[in-house]
Order: C-alpha cells, then sequence, then structure tokens
C-alpha cells in the first residue's frame, strides 16, 4: 500500500502541468508539507508538450528543467504520478481525496536503459503526440520525463511481452504484481490546477475534422514540429506524407462560439503566429501560412510578435472564419468563406489546415466540493465560498504559460493562509 | 409625409435603433461579431441579386447606410435553409432578420417593387386572404399574366399557358385543378373567423412596432 504522509497542514496540489509544479514548489520553499498530485505517469502537463513556446520560443525543457531541480532539491514535496484524483470532501482546514493510483509496474530501480523496451513487441497510441504514430508498451513518456523511469503499459499486462520486458531488465525493476490502489489523502488546503484539454474538434462538424486526413489541431501541429515527435520535426501530410508548405491556421475553431466554447480561449492567436515561425523555419523560400481569423488577440504585450509576424511576406491574413471544409481530389483541404474586408467570396486549396482550437478546462467531470463556483465555461472562479480550494492556471482560465504560473504562485499563498491558520488553531 | 420618411425623421441618424425598434428580431443586429460564417454557409452562393450577405447588412445598418439597405434586394434573396442561424457563433436569428427587414421595407413602400420574392408574397397573400384559402388557379394565372416588370400581359400570359399544357390537363385528369374555380372558387367554412383572426393579428402586430422595443424600456 503506498503511504503518503499527510494532515490538515498539508497542501494538496492537483494536476502536475507548470501550474501545479509552480504552486508545489512555492508552498513548499516556504516551508509547508505539500502532495502533487499528477495523474500521467510524468510531471510537465501540456506545456512539455510544446515544440516551442512563445513570447520567446524557447523550448518548453528550459523552463520545465528549472523547476524539476527545484523539485529535486525540496523533501517537503512529496510526488505521486500516475495518481488522479477522482473526488474531495471536506472543508477548509479538513479536506480528504480520494485518489486512484494506476500501477506503473516498474520501481524505483529502473535507470531508464529502454532494455524492456527494446524486448517489447507490443505498439500501443502514443497520447504524448496525441495518438500520431505508436511507441512500444514499455515506454518512457517523454525524453524530459520526470520521474525518468519506464512505464508498462497495461494492454500487455498477463501477456507474454510483459515476461519478455521483466526479462530483460538488469535490475529487477519491473513488478508484474502492482495493482491498482486506491487511497485517502488529507489536507488543509486544495490548489486545483489539473489543466485544459484542447476541445474536441470533432464536434465543428463543417471543418471534417476526422473526416479529413489534412485537417488537424494546433496541439497536433506542435508535435509534428517538434524533433522529438513523430515525424522527427518535419511537417508532414497525415494523408500521404508529403510535406506541408502552404498551411492554413483557423482561428477560433471552437472558441468564442455559443454552439461550442463561449469564451476566447484567449492563447490560440498567439500559438498560431507562432506556428508560423514553424512553417518559415522548415522552408525558407517557399513556406506559406495563412491566418484566418475574426480579429488576433495578441493579449496585451504581445501585440510586437504580432507586428513582426505581420510584416513577414510569407504570412498572409484573411479577416474571416472560414465557413466549412471540403476535400479536392489531391487530398487538399480547400477553406470556404467570405472575406470580410471587401465580403469576396473565396475557396482556397492548402496542404495542411490547421485548427486553432480552444481550450476546456479539464475540471469537468471530478467530483470536487459542491460549493466551488465556476463560471458559465467550467474555469474556477476565485471566490470566498470555495473555502480552501483554489484554481491555478489553465483550471482557473485559458492562460499562458506565464500567466498560468503567475495564477498558481497567487494561490499557493491563499492555501498558505488556509494552513497557517489550521497550525495556529492547533498550538 | 410617407411612412419611410416618417420613420427615418423619428429615428434619424439612428438607423440601428430603427431596425431594432421596427424590424422582427432587429434587436439582434449589435451582437454580430462580423466573423462572415452566416455568408459563407450560404447555399445561394450570392448569385447575382445578392448583393449584400449577410454580414455586409449588419455592418451597413450599423453604419447607418438606410436607404441601401432598405432599398436593397439582397434580403429577399433569402432561401429560408437555416444554415446560417444553425451555424452563427453568436446565435444571431439571421433568417428571422433577413424576413423582417424585407418586411419592413415593404411596409414603408420603399422595396423594390419587382423583386420576383416580393411580387409572390403580395400576390400569394392577397390570394390567401380573400377566402381564407389559397386559390392556385388564380395565383398561378396571376403569375402568368404578368411581364418582367410585373404589368398585365395577355401575351405572356398565353405563351406562358401552353408552355405549361401538358401539366395543365395531367392535373385536370387527376382533378387537382378545377377550371370552375375561376367563378369564386372553394373558400373555407368561417371566413368572418378568419378575417377577424386577421384583423387581431394586425392590430397586435401594430401595437408592439408602435412601443419602442430596444433598450431599457423593455
Ligand atoms: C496549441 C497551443 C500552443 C500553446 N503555446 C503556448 C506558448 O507558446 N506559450 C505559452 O506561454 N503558452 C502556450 N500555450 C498554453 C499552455 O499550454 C498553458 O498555459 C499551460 O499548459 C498551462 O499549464 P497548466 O499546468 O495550467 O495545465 P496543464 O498543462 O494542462 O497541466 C495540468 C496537469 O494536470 C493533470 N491532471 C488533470 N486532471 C487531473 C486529475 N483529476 N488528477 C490528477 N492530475 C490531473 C494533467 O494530466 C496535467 O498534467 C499553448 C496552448 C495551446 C493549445
Ligand atoms: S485567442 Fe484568438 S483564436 Fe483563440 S479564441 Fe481568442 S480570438 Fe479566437
Ligand atoms: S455568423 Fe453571426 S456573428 Fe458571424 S457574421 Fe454572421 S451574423 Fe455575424
Amino acid at each position: 500500500m503506498t503511504d503518503v504522509v499527510a494532515t490538515n497542514e498539508t497542501i494538496l496540489v492537483v494536476g502536475g502541468g507548470i501550474s501545479g509544479m509552480t504552486a508545489a514548489l512555492e508552498a513548499a520553499e516556504t516551508g509547508k508539507q505539500v502532495v502533487l498530485l499528477e495523474k500521467n505517469p510524468a510531471l510537465g502537463g501540456r506545456t512539455s508538450q510544446l515544440y516551442r513556446y512563445f513570447p520567446k520560443m524557447c523550448h518548453p525543457t528550459c523552463g520545465l528543467e528549472i523547476n524539476l531541480r527545484r523539485l529535486k532539491a525540496n523533501p517537503r514535496v512529496r510526488v505521486l504520478t500516475q495518481a488522479e484524483v477522482t473526488g474531495i470532501t471536506g472543508s477548509a482546514g479538513d479536506y480528504t481525496a480520494t485518489v486512484k493510483l494506476a500501477p506503473r509496474y516498474v520501481n524505483e530501480n529502473c535507470t531508464a536503459c529502454g532494455a524492456c523496451a527494446d524486448a517489447v513487441k507490443t505498439e500501443v497510441d502514443n497520447p504524448f503526440n496525441y495518438n500520431l504514430g505508436k511507441m512500444k508498451a514499455a515506454y518512457i513518456p517523454s525524453a524530459m520525463a520526470y520521474p525518468q523511469r519506464y512505464v508498462l503499459h497495461p494492454s500487455i499486462i498477463g501477456t507474454a511481452d510483459a515476461e519478455a520486458a521483466k526479462a530483460a531488465c538488469k535490475y529487477g525493476a519491473i513488478d508484474l504484481d502492482q495493482k491498482e490502489e486506491t487511497i485517502e489523502i488529507k489536507a488543509g488546503a486544495v490548489v486545483w490546477a489539473t489543466g485544459w484539454q484542447p476541445y474536441d474538434a470533432a464536434k465543428i462538424q463543417p471543418y471534417g475534422y476526422g473526416r479529413y486526413k489534412n485537417v488537424i489541431t494546433s496541439v497536433e501541429f506542435e508535435r509534428l514540429a517538434d524533433p522529438h515527435g513523430p515525424t522527427g520535426g518535419r511537417i508532414l501530410r497525415p494523408s500521404d506524407g508529403k510535406e506541408a508548405k502552404n498551411i492554413a491556421f483557423i482561428q477560433c475553431a471552437g472558441s468564442r462560439d455559443e454552439n461550442h466554447l463561449r469564451h476566447c480561449s484567449r492563447i490560440c492567436c498567439m500559438a498560431s503566429l507562432k506556428q508560423t515561425h514553424y512553417v518559415r523555419e522548415q522552408h525558407p523560400e517557399d513556406g506559406k501560412s495563412t491566418i484566418y481569423y475574426i480579429d488576433i488577440r495578441a493579449i496585451d504585450r504581445f501585440e510586437d510578435f504580432y507586428q513582426k509576424v505581420q510584416a513577414d511576406p510569407s504570412v498572409t491574413f484573411v479577416k474571416s472564419k472560414v465557413a466549412r471544409i471540403s476535400e479536392d481530389e489531391n487530398g487538399n483541404p480547400v477553406c470556404w468563406g467570405v472575406n470580410t474586408e471587401g465580403y469576396k467570396r473565396y475557396s482556397n486549396p492548402h496542404d495542411l489546415v490547421v485548427l486553432a482550437v480552444g481550450m476546456e478546462p479539464s475540471v469537468k467531470g471530478v467530483a470536487i466540493p459542491a460549493n466551488v463556483v465556476f463560471d458559465s465555461s467550467g474555469f474556477i472562479e476565485a471566490d470566498p465560498a470555495n473555502g480552501g480550494v483554489f484554481g491555478a492556471g489553465c483550471a482557473s482560465n485559458a492562460l499562458d504559460v506565464n500567466r498560468a504560473v503567475q495564477s498558481a504562485t497567487a494561490a499557493a499563498l491563499r492555501a498558505i493562509q488556509v494552513v497557517n491558520k489550521v497550525a495556529r488553531a492547533e498550538v | 409625409m410617407s411612412a419611410n420618411q416618417e420613420m427615418a425623421a423619428k429615428y434619424k441618424n439612428s438607423f440601428l435603433k430603427e431596425v431594432e425598434d421596427q424590424v422582427e428580431m432587429g434587436e439582434w443586429v449589435k451582437m454580430c461579431m462580423q466573423c462572415g460564417v452566416c455568408s459563407g454557409s450560404c447555399p445561394t452562393n450570392f448569385h447575382p441579386g445578392w448583393e449584400h450577405p449577410p454580414q455586409e447588412i449588419f455592418m451597413m445598418i450599423r453604419a447607418g447606410k438606410r436607404e441601401e439597405v432598405l432599398t436593397s434586394p439582397s434580403m429577399w434573396m433569402c432561401t429560408s435553409c437555416y444554415n446560417c442561424i444553425v451555424r452563427c457563433p453568436r446565435k444571431l436569428p439571421i433568417t428571422h432578420i433577413m424576413h423582417g427587414l424585407a418586411n419592413y421595407a415593404h411596409r414603408l413602400g420603399v422595396a423594390p417593387k419587382n423583386q420576383p420574392t416580393r411580387a409572390f408574397s403580395t400576390l400569394f397573400w392577397s390570394n390567401a386572404i380573400a377566402t381564407g384559402r389559397v386559390n392556385e388557379l388564380k395565383l398561378s394565372m396571376g403569375l402568368y399574366f404578368k411581364d418582367a416588370e410585373g404589368k398585365i400581359n395577355i401575351g405572356e400570359g398565353i405563351k406562358k399557358g401552353l408552355a405549361m399544357k401538358d401539366v395543365a390537363l395531367g392535373l385536370l385528369k387527376a382533378r387537382r385543378l378545377n377550371p370552375f374555380e375561376i367563378f369564386g372558387g372553394h373558400k373555407c367554412k368561417d371566413q368572418k373567423g378568419i378575417a377577424a383572426m386577421l384583423k387581431k393579428a394586425r392590430e397586435l402586430e401594430d401595437k408592439r412596432k408602435a412601443l419602442p422595443q430596444s433598450g431599457a424600456s423593455r
């Protein structure tokens, strides 16, 4: 049984993305006891799945690495991965979280040598690459995964493949007897940092995501551009593996739409502007990006980023929300609509269409205490009625990394105040 | 003063306000964010006659282009397919606004006179309310004996009639066409009741339109 020492002076952080890691570290570095729970096998969340991030176009490794170093140096944070919070009860100063721990089938002895992966034959979808491409059923989630430990996919347990992996491991790290557990963890305050999910693009019926192979989402595009991604960093069309040079970006795919998400997801304009850099980087001579938009929302100090992209002759802006997409005989997606500047009809073929999908909060579907207040899109509001539960990062709003981190620090401060109160009462 | 001049004077420079008050669902116009999905989703593909797609009409209303909007044939081209309503991210009832605008222009007497949809609607409506039932024979005759300018034209009528001769004979045989309908035709049972109902509806409608509908008073 997994043992976690936690009291009502403990701060529980749910979600190990950039926001959760930040909140956990900020609280622990003031001397608080923190338990950080992440449902995936590695920390980092969706930031780690980006190729580069705006505004400085650095690789996510740099931001995450600093946090990982702080984390390794801090004995007051207990990290549990493959730990999904399924419910929370109680009130400020006295919460109990129910946590489902999925077995990894690999223990601390793992040196990440990869012998198990060589031995295993089964391949499974790779969620880190949004299921573009496959991976071995013994895998390390990503190059910068923390913990640096392999995972066995549950589908091979009980098969010869699992036995082969066990036999291949020189360090006795594979433990096929691990079982799923459900544990309870006490806490005085909870930072809810479960982040976001890309909006399900298949629901935007006229865009044909799922019907047309060359219509993909912005998160998938990040993986295509990443050298660690399924194509080794080359932007190739899913239908025929050809290089995509003429790429359309469709803004507000599912956002600002009463039929889908009613909020502006705030980062997707910046994300597409950023992604035009990937196109130019790969095809400096003949790369072409076309951004179809309602209005470009380059939040506050990013206006200069926008202006630079505007000045780039390889990027065209079309002020129009694409009405529908069809596919021509060459497998090219064709965007149809009416340009608001001049009210002209267009039907433009492209090699690849990238849907700048909206951010949907992942809070939905978890049994979080009933008093916690959500806005009409399902993000956690900052409200006194929430008691000792504080939303952080994209669980509280559609935010970029910078703002997510600010919001996480704020949440950590509030959580610290709650456990301080508990501590004083107990003296 | 004509009805048109009266309204123009009443709302002076605020055509948007006028539309909000006087046009069915007009209060939605300000919600449009000019994304263009309605126009892009329109199956009519804006063949000649659709001068201004819906999103442009909404912008023109806000820009105070009263004459251009009200005399435009555009909103008469709407086929009521409802594609735009389904797709509009702001849930504007675009189809209804198109009809509301057409109807308002008609009421003011400024709608394009020989616009086919308008001509047909007028003919259909007066035909239907005469007896409470549509007299199909009279309706088609009314359409046949007119030229493109809307003037009575006997030669044109005979030409169209001969072209449709076989269909007419087929309908006669199947007893779907009764030539005696030309003398009055069959009526609904309670003609008076229908007339009273329509009168009441007109009263309610006029009352609603007399009240300002937009703004704080609602
Ligand atoms: C296409 C795209 C490109 C982007 N590019 C940039 C960029 O260039 N620059 C930038 O600043 N921002 C960018 N962003 C925004 C950035 O991704 C977010 O700001 C960031 O991911 C927010 O981090 P987070 O920790 O709040 O959420 P997440 O990264 O979503 O992390 C949440 C974590 O919580 C875990 N979790 C969820 N539910 C549970 C549960 N019940 N129990 C336990 N754990 C759970 C998840 O597994 C996840 O690891 C981009 C976004 C998109 C869509
Ligand atoms: S940030 Fe841009 S693309 Fe994203 S929802 Fe807002 S306006 Fe649309
Ligand atoms: S779809 Fe709706 S919001 Fe978009 S232009 Fe048309 S009416 Fe305006």
